[in-house]
């Protein structure tokens, strides 16, 4: 199963709105939470819609429009995301006023906005595509979930171009609550340096990026999706290096073929290991690059990780910022992107030139 | 009259969150659903919640809302003849 | 990709059973799980009626079989037992080296326990024992907990597509079977009734002050309900060599959007149209192949008017038989999709219809009536099964005699 990417739409941390910006400028963050820099969103969403919006909808809808522009398709013949945690400001702005007010005089535009699915369906609406449409919620899965769905509906043959999305909203009291579990570091750091803490605990981040996926080969295209594959719950670092090598194996390549492998480092000392164990192990002699110091951590941030991986390839530039260790790096042909959220759900992606 | 007039208008524009309408935008005849203000069926619970909050009004019946909040000078008849506003 | 897919284990929990047989005692005596409402703690308990699990969090842990409530949603809870007994069901067993996948849907996920400390949460001063609950608010605690409960790790995954979020599980377990991802799929939904649920309908004033009336012209809304419902996915040829029991196949499927509103489906039923239409060629049936259509019926207004409309333009003056079990269950939100395949599954497997309750009469804008009673050796080989949601999801499922 497989699939080119024709067109990318990004809003993150980063000012990744701009595609001709592949992160010449860089953001770092003081603060361990880190929030989307806005483009204008009157650019891009009518007043009248745009006045119920939520941020991450307003985020999602407006990413999705750019991955449309930038694809040059106007209408997909499927709408599929992936979200952690859906729409948590209306989520949390219904449940507070809902608690706050004794279950009173309630309104209703928070509550309907809350469901994961709302952007999927906004999008549908905004566009009036009326095929396939769905939303996975699974943690550390939901944008592998979502891809894998694009991948089958390709390979079925019934669907040619599908617009991928993968989205997460930040929020204080998000933040507030999961910092109890340890999510976060307790120093504040400057997320630039995420590497060099060496304590427990990462940043906390969102994102929401779309991708165009077609089975058609063009000269716009980014890049190839050729594989994907999970893992829940492994063992121990063993289990994870057997894993990536039938990974490639299925895929017909080896380890001498990956020229860059991505890794979702985020600077969690309890969590970290099994990376550098793949790249001790496996990757010693490939050139690495890690991203969450861009983005923060995410349910969704492999979309992050894609992003990135088919602008190198597009590009045949690897942006210094994202560059880990020195290893000599030369045409990049495949990327291979490995990530875990909090040693549960583990994703490997692989990434090519068309 | 005129006065609940010019309190709906600003109610109506906060509640339903109207970024960059001003009071004087709307006049008290422009039809507030379809072509005039463009508003829809969410708005119009949105509006019921709004007369049960500010003007101690409750509509029980969604449907009913369709007649009373046509106008602007319409929802201002309805609380005048059956609020304490 | 021609594989044929079956269903073999059935597992399900709802307001008028704990497990499959007292779900069937139930629909066969007509008997409804709704009523006033007694567990969950809200101002609307004496005005609103709807459709529990007859059970508290503490029991529905024991029935479970779980020793202790380490971070336990009554979500995650109704879904480990539905999931279970059709995991059981099937004659499955954890670690029997079958590739397996679990996928779950819910809405609102562990929010009935968010709801409850979430004052707590945000504030850093509090601590105590609800930090336990934290981790559990998100859509996938409840799958993954379903899954390490059965042993479930090559493939998991959850899914919301509001209310159609648990058709949506079968037919992605179907595809992954077929694409030869895995070889087993636990398919199926799950919702427990929150405040927050029952609020937010309320806002949209489409909540029914008495027991819903799907199909009627007096209808004024539906009845929230709560539980899960879950099925076992194999191919026809890995059931036939295994000597499985095998309930019916599940031989159509199709996901479409409406794109009308948020929270409306179009009058038209476009959607509902389309996503029948799809089903029905996917599953090579002729359309007078349909004996029975378990409609999604939730008795709203424009939800029965769009899925009416949608079923006179498909099916023209010959509409099969059809019924909304919601009069029994509530609408079970995430959970619909599973609880209303199990009923297919049992509809074709006992070769009865189970009926509509509460109709009286039929609506102005069409002259369709739904069964109204049991309708026992009724002829079922294929029933088309609707889920509909919120941002315009419409699933359709075609069950079939194996």
């Amino acid at each position: 199963m497989k699939a080119y990417i024709r067109g990318i739409g990004q809003i993150s941390p980063q000012q990744t709105f701009d595609k001709d910006d592949f992160l010449d400028t860089v953001v770092g963050y003081n603060t361990n939470m880190l929030f989307c820099i806005d483009p204008v969103y009157k650019e891009f969403i009518n007043p009248l819609q745009l006045r119920r919006m939520s941020r991450t909808l307003r985020m999602g809808v407006t990413a999705a429009k750019i991955c449309l522009t930038d694809s040059g398709i106007e209408m997909p013949d499927a709408v599929i995301t992936g979200t952690g945690f859906g729409c948590i400001e209306d989520t949390e702005k219904f449940l507070l006023a809902m608690l706050n007010n004794n279950e009173q005089q309630l309104t209703p535009t928070a509550f309907m906005q809350s469901t994961h699915n709302t952007i999927s369906g906004q999008v549908a609406i905004m566009l009036k595509c009326k095929e396939y449409n769905s939303t996975y919620v699974n943690r550390g899965f939901s944008f592998e979930t979502a891809l894998l769905d694009s991948l089958m509906l390709i390979a079925e043959g019934n669907a040619h171009k599908i617009l991928l999305g993968g989205f997460d909203e930040n929020s204080v009291n998000l933040h507030v609550t999961t910092e109890r579990l340890g999510h976060w570091k307790k120093e504040k750091i400057n997320s630039l340096q995420l590497l060099e803490s060496k304590t427990s605990g990462t940043i906390s981040g969102e994102g929401a990026t779309f991708f165009m996926l077609t089975d058609k080969e063009d000269a716009n295209n980014y890049a190839l999706l050729k594989g994907l594959s999970t893992l829940y719950k492994p063992e121990n670092e063993k289990e994870v290096e057997q894993h990536t090598i039938d990974f490639l194996k299925r895929n017909n390549l080896s380890v001498a073929d990956i020229d860059l492998v991505v890794y979702g480092l985020n600077g969690d000392v309890r969590t970290d290991g099994v990376y550098y164990h793949l790249r001790d192990t496996m990757f010693n002699q490939t050139a690495g690059a890690y991203f969450k110091h861009l983005c923060g951590d995410y349910y969704t941030s492999s979309a992050f990780a894609l992003w990135l991986s088919a602008n190198v390839i597009k590009k045949q530039d690897v942006p210094e910022v994202v560059r880990l260790g020195k290893a000599p790096l030369g045409a990049v042909k495949n990327i291979l992107i490995v990530n875990h959220y909090r040693d549960i759900n583990y994703s490997f992606m692989l990434v090519s030139q068309c | 009259m005129d006065a609940l007039i010019a309190k709906l208008k600003t109610q109506i524009i906060e509640q339903l969150n109207l970024e960059g309408v001003s009071p004087d935008d709307i006049s008290p005849d422009d039809s507030l659903f379809g072509e005039g203000l463009g508003l829809d069926s969410i708005d119009a619970l949105e509006l019921i919640v709004l007369l049960e909050k500010n003007y101690g009004l409750k509509i029980e019946n969604p449907a009913d809302g369709k007649k009373i909040f046509a106008t602007i000078r319409t929802i201002a008849e309805y609380i005048t003849a059956h609020g304490k506003a | 990709m021609s594989e044929r897919i079956v269903i073999t284990g059935l597992g399900i929990i709802s307001a008028i059973g704990d497990n499959v047989q007292q779900n069937l005692a139930s629909l066969r005596a007509k008997r409804s799980g709704i009523g006033q409402i007694k567990y969950l703690e809200t101002i609307h308990k004496g005005n609103l009626p709807i459709a529990e699990v007859k059970h508290t969090d503490e029991e529905l842990l024991q029935i479970a079989g779980l020793a202790e409530d380490t971070g336990y949603t009554r979500t995650a809870l109704l879904g480990m037992i539905a999931a279970k007994e059709a995991f059981d069901n099937s004659g499955a067993k954890k670690g029997d080296g079958i590739r397996t996948a679990l996928i779950s849907a819910t809405t609102v996920g562990g929010m009935g326990s968010t709801e409850k400390f979430y004052l707590d949460y945000i504030n850093p001063e509090k601590t105590g024992d609800f930090v336990k609950y934290i981790d559990s608010h998100d859509c996938g605690d409840s799958a993954e907990k379903i899954a390490d409960n059965l042993g479930i790790k090559d493939f998991i995954t959850s899914i919301n597509t509001a209310c159609s979020s648990s058709a949506n599980a079968l037919m992605l377990g179907a595809r992954l079977i077929k694409h030869g991802i895995v070889d087993r799929v636990v398919a199926g939904g799950v919702d427990g009734l929150t405040k927050f649920t029952i609020n937010g309908f309320n806002t949209l004033m489409i909540l029914d002050k008495e027991y819903c009336k799907p199909f009627d012209k007096n209808r004024t809304g539906l009845t929230l309900g709560e539980g899960s419902g879950f099925v076992v996915l194999e191919s026809l040829e890995a059931a036939q060599k295994a000597g499985k029991q095998i309930y019916c196949e599940l031989k159509g499927y199709a996901n479409t959007c409406d794109a009308y509103h948020q929270t409306a489906s179009s009058p038209e039923g476009t959607g509902a149209f389309l996503s029948m239409s799809s089903a029905l060629a996917l599953s090579g049936l002729k359309i007078e192949d349909i004996d029975y259509v378990n409609v999604h019926g939730t008795a709203t207004q424009i939800n029965d008017l769009s899925e009416g409309n949608a079923m006179m333009k498909f099916f023209g003056n010959n509409v099969p038989k059809f019924s909304s079990t919601k009069g029994y269950t509530g609408h079970t939100l995430g959970a619909a999709g599973g609880i209303e395949a199990v009923f297919s599954a049992l509809s074709i497997h006992n070769n009865t219809i189970f009926p509509n309750l509460n109709f009286k009469d039929k609506m102005d804008e069409f002259d369709l009536v739904p069964v109204t009673d049991v309708l026992e050796n009724a002829g079922v080989k294929n029933v088309l099964s609707n889920s509909f949601g919120f941002g315009g999801n419409n699933t359709s499922l075609i069950f079939s005699k194996a």
